[in-house]
């Protein structure tokens, strides 16, 4: 994993394009807009297609964790997923209004342990280059900042 | 997403299509686990599969998990780069027994 550094994407020495903006309601049947939105965004800042759904399946994933773990499935909540680009590395934000989580709890499962579950995590650790919780702007909710060097 | 299972020379085999993810696992995993309950081998074809993610992988695992207490095999076949992309990922492509075609699958142990 390549150490982007904490708190802020603005730390890749240039300015972000911001390239999508949507919101959506955290709910397990809108997960396929946003995986489509991922993949079409990556592509237009020119990673490849193999690359591209990698990066919709760990943003796909991160989601899940709000959907079923910040919101706990309950259909209130809302998602903001916020795409920019720099010249060498796209950023995704996940903004969410659900309860603050503590990301010491977010582990990802041991490589030889073979029960099911916890894969969401490795999944988006092991494709991103930089995944960290940011405050907030208003201190409310959750900011997901998850970061992959256009190689 | 439709799914179908059928039976050739003892062997069941089910066929996903479509998106095989969190919000489809309750439907795949009950498949997949009736499957497996029979106490033949279960073959999987991953051919029209097009999305795959960790619940279901996890289904997938489960299920391979009670055909080997139950003696039997799950074994999976077709897979596309993109859904093989995703065994890697996970570091399960070596736990699973995975096969290029379904003669591959019918003729090969677990």
């Amino acid at each position: 994993m390549t150490s982007i550094g904490p708190n802020d994407a603005c730390q890749l020495g240039e300015p972000l394009k911001l390239m999508l903006e949507q919101r959506f309601g955290a709910v397990l049947a809108g997960l396929k807009v946003i995986r489509g939105s991922v993949l079409t965004t990556a592509l237009r800042c020119g990673f490849e297609d193999a690359e591209a759904r990698d990066l919709a399946l760990a943003v796909d994933e991160a989601c899940k964790n709000i959907v079923v773990h910040a919101y706990r499935g309950e259909s209130a909540g809302d998602i903001v997923l916020s795409i920019y680009r720099s010249r060498g590395a796209i950023v995704l934000h996940l903004r969410d209004f659900a309860p603050a989580v503590d990301p010491a709890r977010i582990a990802p499962r041991e490589l030889d342990d073979l029960r099911p579950g916890k894969l969401g995590t490795h999944f988006i650790r092991a494709i991103m280059d930089s995944v960290e919780y940011l405050p907030p702007p208003d201190g409310r909710g959750n900011l997901l900042q998850l970061v992959k060097i256009l190689e | 997403m439709t799914d179908d299972v059928t039976e050739n020379d003892g062997q069941l085999i089910v066929q996903l299509v479509g998106d095989v993810d969190l919000e489809h696992c309750a439907t795949i995993r009950g498949l997949l686990l009736d499957g497996v309950s029979h106490g033949k081998d279960l073959l999987v074809d991953l051919s029209q599969v097009t999305y795959l993610d960790s619940s279901g992988i996890a289904s997938l695992l489960e299920a391979v998990q009670m055909a080997t207490k139950n003696g039997t095999a799950v074994k999976l076949f077709a897979a596309t780069a993109q859904v093989m992309r995703v065994f890697e990922l996970a570091r399960l492509d070596r736990v699973f027994s995975i096969h290029p075609d379904l003669d591959a699958a019918m003729a090969t142990g677990a």
